[in-house]
């Protein structure tokens, strides 16, 4: 299998062993007769920006759900690494809307902190720090139906980061986003993150944005989904979403994934 | 209209207002004529109660079925001041009051629980759709027979009348919040009293609100039916004693106060409505 070659190469980047946030071994998710997940296994070590690409039902959203505890697992084991007591495991990003629309800004972002019965101080101090990080400061009195999608969204990522987690589970947080809203967003993700670089497993179908965020990119086959490759992006820190644009490597490496995905399309459209 | 829209053109009516004489006649039309139909429907119930009047006066009709406005307005006044009208207008609002919160908020519960848990609703459902049909007017015989003709008797009638719809309308409330949120309290490891209370009731709460605007309809009415067979006050009570006295102004004046009290109780709740779901556009 290709797969092993892979990750060979993989190893072979220089690295110093860290702790392994996300460990996924020999998961199967099975639908009735239909395979979503056949075999898939992974390691996310901590503070990694770990992506994962793929054609439209491939099964890597359900992986996620899997992790988030939103889906059970047909066999095989998924493992996320034990907190500091006190803090939560996870947090999620979902793609669309997903913020309460019954919530203030402010009490969208404070929503995970209230529901681990963090101490008032704490949820404050966390709340104000994560909406002056996301800029939304002036808005946390507004209710979600006054600001646009891309402020929406901003809400999204300050409810989850304020929450503290071990690691990040991302959705496509984007993919519901015009482009110019997604560059920008792109862009404050990799500002904020690059600060404390939590642990992050990232879904999305755009290898671009795969390529712009991530340190490691898993490229997943068409229906059923198995790993493909994996991929080290290797692109210096902090990035620039346009710069990276006009850089040949990124250029070598989209080209590259394109390369490994072309035919999961085109299997995936059959 | 979203309320940012209308936040722009609050912001904008400074300027738009002073261009909109110049510029925009069809807007200035649009303006009069809206004029022209408030003005007709003020026009229209003045000009019946002239007619009438009128038509009483001058013996048209009889006065002893349709009594003239004039001589309504004169009982309404001794009412008032007798104390007999506010004394009845009060103990009816008590009823509905206490009927509301003894029907409403098992409903509100019952109906979330439905909405959430899948064993509750099979347990629970069939229940409801078999008694629901029952029109509530018919079982008060029943119900003066359990409580007799004291005050709980009135205020299970109205109980009942808001429980259904309130209970009905807040499982559908439940039913239709989008998954999304469900699973992001699942993800938030909300409890289940968290999920009730941060994600099912305040989801569910503009269809709630609609069940309690129509269990306030249902309220009234029952209330009026209640009193008029089972009670020595209330205004119901009044009006059913007025027609065996045969004071028809008294009827006329209980007609009009039980009106009055209908169209007060549908705007409280619309202005609670707005304040309680202010996060939603369009209210």
């Amino acid at each position: 299998m290709e797969t092993g070659r892979v990750t060979a190469a993989v190893t072979r980047a220089p690295q110093r062993k860290r702790p392994v946030k996300i460990r996924i071994n020999h998961l199967i998710k099975r639908f009735r007769s239909l395979v979503a997940i056949d075999d898939v296994s992974l390691e996310i070590e901590e503070g990694t920006f770990f992506a994962i690409v793929g054609p439209s039902g491939c099964g890597k959203t359900t992986m996620l759900r899997i992790l988030g505890g939103l889906e059970t697992v047909t066999s095989g084991e998924v493992e996320i690494a034990e907190p500091a007591p006190g803090r939560p495991q996870y947090s999620m990003i979902f793609q669309g809307d997903s913020i309460f629309p019954w919530m203030t800004v402010w009490q969208n972002a404070a929503y995970g902190l209230r529901m681990r019965k963090a101490p008032k101080e704490e949820t404050e101090a966390a709340v104000a720090h994560w909406l002056e990080r996301t800029g939304l400061t002036p808005y946390s009195r507004l209710y979600p139906h006054q600001l646009s999608g891309g402020m929406r969204q901003r809400v999204s990522i300050a409810r989850a980061f304020a929450n503290d987690p071990e690691v990040l589970l991302m959705d496509e947080p984007f993919s519901a986003l015009d482009e110019q809203n997604r560059t920008i967003l792109q862009q404050e993700l990799l500002r904020i993150w690059e600060v404390d670089k939590k642990t992050v497993m990232f879904i999305t179908h755009s290898v671009d944005e795969a390529v712009t965020l991530a340190d490691k990119i898993m490229v997943m086959t068409a229906s059923p989904g198995r790993t493909k490759t994996i991929i080290d992006v290797g692109l210096e820190r902090p990035r620039n979403v346009l710069e990276l644009r006009n850089d040949p490597r990124y250029g070598r490496i989209v080209y590259g994934i394109w390369g490994h995905l072309k035919d999961e399309v085109e299997r995936a459209r059959l | 209209m979203s309320a940012q829209d209308r936040l722009e053109i609050g912001a904008q009516s400074g300027v738009a207002a002073s261009a909109a004489d110049v510029v925009d006649i069809g807007e200035t039309q649009r303006l009069a004529a809206r004029r022209r139909e408030r003005l007709m429907s003020i026009a229209s119930p003045v000009g019946l109660l002239l007619a009438w009047e009128i038509a009483a006066r001058l013996g048209v009709i009889d006065v002893r079925f349709f009594p003239a406005p004039t001589s309504i307005i004169a009982e309404l006044i001794r009412l008032a001041q007798s104390g007999e009208l506010i004394e009845n207008v009060l103990i009816s609002l008590q009823r509905i009051t206490l009927g509301f919160l003894l029907g409403g908020i098992p409903a509100v519960v019952i109906g979330i629980v439905m909405g959430i848990s899948r064993p509750v609703r099979a347990l629970v459902d069939p229940l409801i759709v078999a008694t629901f049909p029952i029109p509530k007017s018919a079982i008060l015989p029943f119900i003066l027979l359990i409580f007799g003709l004291g005050e709980m008797s009135k205020v299970v009638m109205v109980a009942i009348g808001v429980f259904f719809p309130v209970a009905i309308n807040s499982t559908a409330g439940v039913l239709q919040i989008s998954q999304i949120y469900l699973d992001v309290g699942k993800s938030f490891k909300a409890s289940r009293w968290d999920t009730f209370r941060t994600i099912a009731l305040p989801g569910a709460l503009p269809f709630v609100m609609t069940g309690i605007k129509l269990g306030a309809g249902l309220a009234l009415i029952l209330i009026a039916v209640a009193e008029m067979v089972g009670a020595k006050s209330g205004i119901g009570y009044m009006i059913w004693s007025a027609w065996e006295t045969f004071s028809v102004a008294k009827m006329y004046v209980g007609l009009f106060v039980i009106a009055l009290i209908g169209f007060a109780v549908s705007f409280l709740l619309r202005e609670v409505e707005r304040w309680v779901i202010r996060w939603k556009p369009d209210v």
